[in-house]
């Protein structure tokens, strides 16, 4: 089945938050923000701009009724800024008026004194510092200083791996008005209705039945709406009360790139100890995750490059240690892979070290040791159902690995000036929210008396096609026409206490609560079928009641006036919580995921070894989507999310400068990827199975492990490049952009700073 | 007064001229199907057609309608995605829905009108296909392939219309809608002359000063000084190419005399920007706006052209394009004179080569870009002149470097010395576009590549490492 939004979305008809029609009377609100990363504030002239013809107030810290606290893990992220300023970006109040261009241009007219503080952006001086944003965290599992001594090789270094900005192509915006008895109403560009409503309530000092969250469509999510589409709903609502009038934010480009966080940039320390087998025996690793200015959402995010850390590896004994560091840059946050993706980048970085070191293929350190059946990960977890060598060995076969090898050799050894490399990356990626507790959800089904049906659940629709698997849920559920089921917002007053759309969850979660409520509603109008037609089994399909096996004359409307004349319900709101999982953050151990996404793709790459640019040819891949329900977006989310990752280790270079302002802070100097810079060639097979019970109709969750195929695309550029220069010794910093690539072709060989250290203590094979 | 035509009916606006077309489309006309993704043309949510007719023919081409000031929509028909809307999905739409090419959907009109204005007006003659329409839309969620499919599929289709693709035929087949056959009879009737506005910002095509002016330009009193010109904006005279002001980056990239002269004409030319920001951008204005970076400016410093600068008076003069800029930002000229004219002589036995190399190959700013112009014989350079970008406080033709392989064998080592006085004609710095030893490298890299792709059988890549 198609996106059932994608026939509005070409004819320009869907709604996003800006495309709501303004009501009469409403106003328009800018941020203004700290020029500065960190600073005290002296004193805020805000006369000039508030002199403005057009501008009808000005809003900072003082103006808050509650408190001026919006940060959802720890309480250290004001709405405005204190006294302090802590990034560049942050902040510091909201300009009303009767126009946007009048409330930006009034913005600069606001006069702030200040006087510098120093300027933190590197992790590792913040974690010298002792500025943590949480006590460090470490896995254990093993005993990593015993296994030394077994290792037959030994290597230590440095990864560097920089963030990423979501680049969501509809901006971060809000749009509030009141509503009578102090109530508030929101419309929200947010992956998390329930973490507005409950900011708003605490910032403006109401309960939460007050304030409604409404979510009809995101343009765009990536986890970049998750915890940061908070502050300008909040802000809105904030001026919309004070005011008694609706105002709208839409934040420009610019702004938003300024003032919102990213993927976290990630600086590890590595040692890895493989046998003369190549098995890898121990593996410790410490992150220094940079985490921003405030928590945001990081602590959950370093849990998860915990998790990750050993990929799809069966490491026996690993100490995997990570440090959450205040910096003052924007707080990073939320995206796609969530940790993940850092943490098994380093892993792959380390073993690609490896590799170059005893001058054999990566993929060859990789394959032996994929996890098999009963392997128990560092965080305590027994795999079951495990697909890591099965992928592997799928991919290999179809793909035809060696033939591949074989054609890129021979490709090198041809050509003076392009060199191509090959790269294989598997995936293991654990499916749902770490945090135990948030793996929860409702939805509330109304079946209405001409047989038509609303569904509502906390899901957010952002184009990973939730919304569309929803829908097939109901319509199958009650054997019914999909015409007859429309997806309902997501608002807080329908659906409460959500968790975010998130976490790849998003379906499963929402989905099995759907499941819920239809079987109730069904199993109602089931009975009143028997009844009526003197049946034993009754069952739905096609719209019809099919009695003891025979299709009756009963159509699905005139069960439904049945069972409306017989005064039954026919809605149903039904909670879903994922059983079996569980973790003890005191031993870091547990059973955390329902179950895990496994895959591996084969990636290669083209060089000009002249300029330094590249290309990535194909990539081909195997994926485990369990027993895919929707082929179309499943497989939309595998290309959409390769290509993300693979543009967060090219293209995508997040700068900053040593005083923290943001130099890639448009779509002129921050590339993503476009038509022509993807992979000439995506070959998408599914590994078959019957998929997973925990999983909605069996099919597994798909929004973020793809993304993890594009790690690939690194080592292969890497690859080519050695092959052009096998002398050098290449550090590891991605993203891999051409300016790197070039300075790494024509570096010299070996060279005074050594980026990986070989520590064999016996090299025979060096 | 404003006068156009918007999708199937005229508009007549007293609304300011410089507001961005965008702001018009959204939220004079209420028309919401137009994103707004960045307000820099960097990502095509705002893409809208501006149908022209020229020659007696109506002529549709796509724009960010973010960098376009409402006033160049005067006389033209604005198409936006509902305007392209009927009661089924039309072929482009289609196409896209079928294939998945659409997710969160933000782009997704874009795309659409893309498509569409390809499917009006496609260039087969310069090997374009439905996939290069959309090189100036961006999409965060799909990964394009899907995208790719549903252009493949337009193509397709539009293939099986055969050579004549007419307005009518187009209509018949749904892949436009039935109205678009009486826009010429309603553009006829706009009086070209009747909007003049005259303030002290001249803008030509808008998309380098709306970015830079942002917020600014709704609010200046801006002039339209060559929008009452009309007819041919480039040319041939002889072996020489003429550009009037509102000559735009397509405009040279389709020159047929152009592309028959220079092998690879067209390719160097999809370097430049993107296919909306080279329908709307001005020759002129890239040369003005004394990027240190900007393509044309470098291809035309090789290419030896001049400019004609005319001022209130009507007065006159033509200086070299290499003797215009001197310093960072500062040019040869007074605040009020504007390039009336920009000629060069096109290679007729030289050969030409333009090199770029940024972050993303398309749709993005250079690190660094080079231009050559090189004639052989013999195995002797005996004309050589070369250009480079984003190394020096202005675009920089290197007049030494030309010097020094003027007369010399063609002979990699020829190459590796030239390189070296290259290096001493570049002061380059660390930016966002890269450090300064990467451009360094990069200059010198360039500058090999024009050898080895103008001389493939003379010059070895392995004697140049």
């Amino acid at each position: 089945m198609i996106n059932i939004d994608a026939k509005n979305h070409v004819r320009g008809t869907s709604i996003y938050l800006d495309d709501i029609q303004e009501i009469h009377g409403t106003l328009f609100a800018q941020p203004f923000c700290a020029p500065v990363a960190h600073a005290k504030i002296n004193r805020i002239n805000l006369e000039p701009a508030m002199a403005m013809e057009g501008v009808v107030a000005i809003f900072t810290r003082s103006d808050i009724p509650g408190a001026n606290q919006i940060g959802g893990i720890v309480p250290d992220e004001p709405l405005f800024a204190e006294d302090e300023i802590h990034f560049w970006g942050q902040p510091i109040g909201l300009v009303v008026g009767t126009s946007e261009q009048i409330c930006r241009l009034a913005r600069k007219k606001i006069e702030i004194d200040f006087s510098e503080l120093p300027v933190v952006t590197d992790p590792r001086k913040a974690a010298r510092n002792d500025s943590l944003i949480v006590p460090p965290r470490t896995f254990n599992t093993g005993n990593v200083e015993d296994a030394w001594e077994q290792c037959e090789h030994i290597f230590s270094g440095r990864v560097e791996v920089n963030g990423q900005e979501h680049l969501y192509i509809e901006g971060q915006g809000a749009y509030a008005w009141p509503k009578e008895d102090d109530s508030i109403y929101i419309a929200s560009s947010t992956q998390g209705p329930t973490a507005v409503q409950r900011t708003a309530a605490a910032v403006l000092g109401l309960p939460m039945h007050k304030v409604e969250v409404n979510v009809q469509r995101l343009g765009g999510g990536f986890g970049g709406k998750e915890d940061q589409a908070t502050a300008w709903a909040v802000m809105a609502a904030l001026a919309a009360k004070k005011l008694q009038k609706p105002v709208k934010i839409s934040l420009h480009r610019m702004d938003d790139m300024m003032m919102t966080g990213k993927r976290h940039p990630y600086s590890s320390d590595y040692r890895i100890g493989l046998s003369k087998e190549l098995k890898i025996l121990a593996y410790e690793v410490t992150h220094y995750q940079n985490a921003g200015a405030a928590a945001d959402l990081s602590p959950a995010v370093l849990e998860r490059t915990l998790f990750h850390s050993t990929n799809a590896y069966f490491v026996p004994n690993v100490r995997a240690t990570a440090y959450s560091c205040r910096t003052n840059l924007p707080p990073n946050t939320a995206f796609r892979g969530f940790g993940g993706p850092q943490g098994k980048f380093i892993i792959e970085s380390a073993i690609a070290r490896a590799a170059s070191a005893l001058k054999v293929p990566a993929d060859h350190i990789q394959k032996r040791n994929l996890l098999s059946e009963g392997d128990v990960m560092p965080y305590g977890q027994k795999m079951t159902e495990a697909l890591a060598k099965e992928t592997w060995e799928q991919c290999a076969r179809e793909f035809d690995l060696e033939k591949i090898r074989q054609e890129i050799n021979e490709f090198n050894a041809t050509n003076p000036r392009y060199k191509k490399g090959l790269a294989v990356q598997p995936i293991c990626f654990g499916i749902s929210f770490t945090n135990t507790m948030m793996n929860h959800a409702r939805a509330l089904v109304h079946v209405y008396t001409d047989g038509s049906v609303v569904v509502s659940t906390g899901a957010v629709e952002m184009g990973q096609g939730v919304n569309t698997k929803l829908l097939q849920v109901a319509a199958e559920r009650f054997g019914i026409s999909s015409d007859r089921v429309k997806l309902e917002s997501t608002n807080t007053l329908r659906i409460a206490n959500t968790s975010p759309t998130a976490a790849s969850a998003g379906a499963d979660l929402n989905g099995k609560a759907l499941e819920i409520a239809c079987d109730r509603i069904l199993s109602r109008l089931k009975k009143a079928a028997a009844e009526k037609l003197n049946a034993g089994e009754i069952k739905l399909a096609n719209e019809r009641v099919v009695a003891d096996g025979e299709i009756s004359d009963m159509d699905w409307e005139q069960l439904v006036g049945l069972a409306f004349s017989k005064r039954i319900s026919l809605s149903e709101h039904a909670h879903y919580a994922t059983p079996n999982i569980h973790f003890d953050k005191k031993r870091e151990k547990g059973h955390p995921f329902a179950y895990h996404v496994y895959g591996t793709a084969i990636i290669t790459a083209v060089v000009d070894c002249l300029t330094g640019t590249y290309e990535i040819d194909r990539v081909k891949l195997v994926h485990d989507c369990g027993k895919s329900m929707n082929l179309p977006v499943d497989n939309g989310q595998i290309e959409g999310g390769l290509v993300q990752g693979i543009g967060w280790l090219t293209l995508e270079e997040l700068l900053y400068d040593e005083k923290g302002k943001l130099l890639s802070n448009a779509l002129s100097t921050y590339k993503i990827p476009d038509m022509y810079s993807v992979p000439g060639e995506i070959t998408i097979r599914h590994y078959e199975t019957e998929g997973h019970e925990l999983a909605i109709k069996k099919s597994k969750a798909v929004g973020e492990p793809p993304l993890m195929y594009g790690l690939g695309a690194y080592f292969a550029i890497r690859n080519a490049v050695t092959a052009f220069n096998p002398s050098a010794d290449l550090a590891i910093n991605a993203p891999y952009t051409p300016e790197k690539v070039l300075m790494d072709l024509y570096k010299k060989g070996g060279g005074q700073e050594k980026e990986a250290v070989h520590e064999a203590k016996q090299t025979e094979l060096y | 007064m404003l006068h156009f035509v918007l999708n199937d009916r005229e508009v007549k606006t007293a609304a300011n001229p410089a507001t961005t077309l965008l702001d018009f489309i959204r939220y004079d006309a209420n028309l919401r199907g137009t994103k707004i993704g960045c307000r820099e043309g960097d990502c095509g949510a705002c893409t809208v057609l501006l149908g022209s007719v020229e020659n007696g023919e109506i002529r549709y081409e796509n724009c960010t309608s973010c960098l376009t000031p409402l006033a160049n929509a005067h006389g033209r028909h604005v198409v936006t995605v509902e305007g392209l809307n009927m009661s089924e999905l039309n072929r482009a739409q289609e196409a896209m829905v079928s294939h998945s090419g659409t997710q969160c959907g933000f782009c997704t009109p874009g795309f659409v009108v893309s498509l569409c204005g390809y499917a009006l007006n496609p260039d087969t003659s310069l090997s374009r296909t439905a996939k290069d329409a959309v090189d100036g839309n961006i999409c965060r969620c799909t990964g394009y392939k899907s995208i790719e499919r549903a252009a493949d599929q337009l193509q397709e289709e539009l293939d099986n219309l055969g050579e004549a693709k007419t307005v009518d035929k187009l209509i018949d087949k749904r892949f436009i809608p039935a109205y678009f056959r009486d826009i010429p009879q309603l553009l006829a009737q706009i009086e070209r002359h009747a909007f003049k506005h005259r303030g002290k910002q001249p803008v030509g095509g808008g998309t380098d000063l709306y970015v830079q002016k942002h917020d600014e330009m709704p609010f200046m009193e801006v002039a339209f000084p060559f929008k009452h010109q009309n007819g041919t904006r480039i040319w041939k005279e002889g072996d020489r190419c003429h550009m009037a002001p509102l000559c735009t980056a397509s405009d040279m990239m389709k020159a047929p005399f152009l592309n028959e002269s220079i092998p690879n004409w067209y390719d160097y030319m999809k370097l430049v920007s993107s296919n909306p920001i080279r329908n709307t951008g001005t020759v002129a204005g890239n040369l003005v706006n004394a990027s240190p970076i900007g393509d044309l400016t470098a291809m035309l410093l090789a290419l030896n052209a001049e400019i004609t600068l005319k001022d209130p008076g009507d007065q006159e003069r033509t200086i070299p394009l290499r003797s215009f800029y001197l310093d960072y930002k500062k040019l040869s000229k007074t605040p009020e004179e504007l390039i009336s004219r920009t000629s060069f002589d096109i290679p007729t036995t030289g050969k030409f080569n333009f090199e770029k190399v940024c972050k993303r190959k398309y749709l993005d700013i250079a690190s660094v870009n080079a231009a050559a112009l090189l004639e052989e014989k013999n195995g002797v350079i005996f004309k050589a002149s070369f250009s480079v970008g984003g190394v020096s406080p202005i675009p920089l033709y290197l007049h030494k470097t030309s010097e020094y392989v003027k007369g010399r064998e063609l002979t990699e080592r020829t190459i590796l010395e030239a390189a070296e006085v290259l290096q001493s004609e570049i002061s380059p710095i660390s930016d966002a576009r890269g450090s300064a030893e990467y451009k360094r490298l990069l200059a010198s890299q360039l500058f090999k590549a024009h050898f080895l792709n103008l001389f493939p059988s003379q010059i070895k890549m392995s004697e140049l490492v």
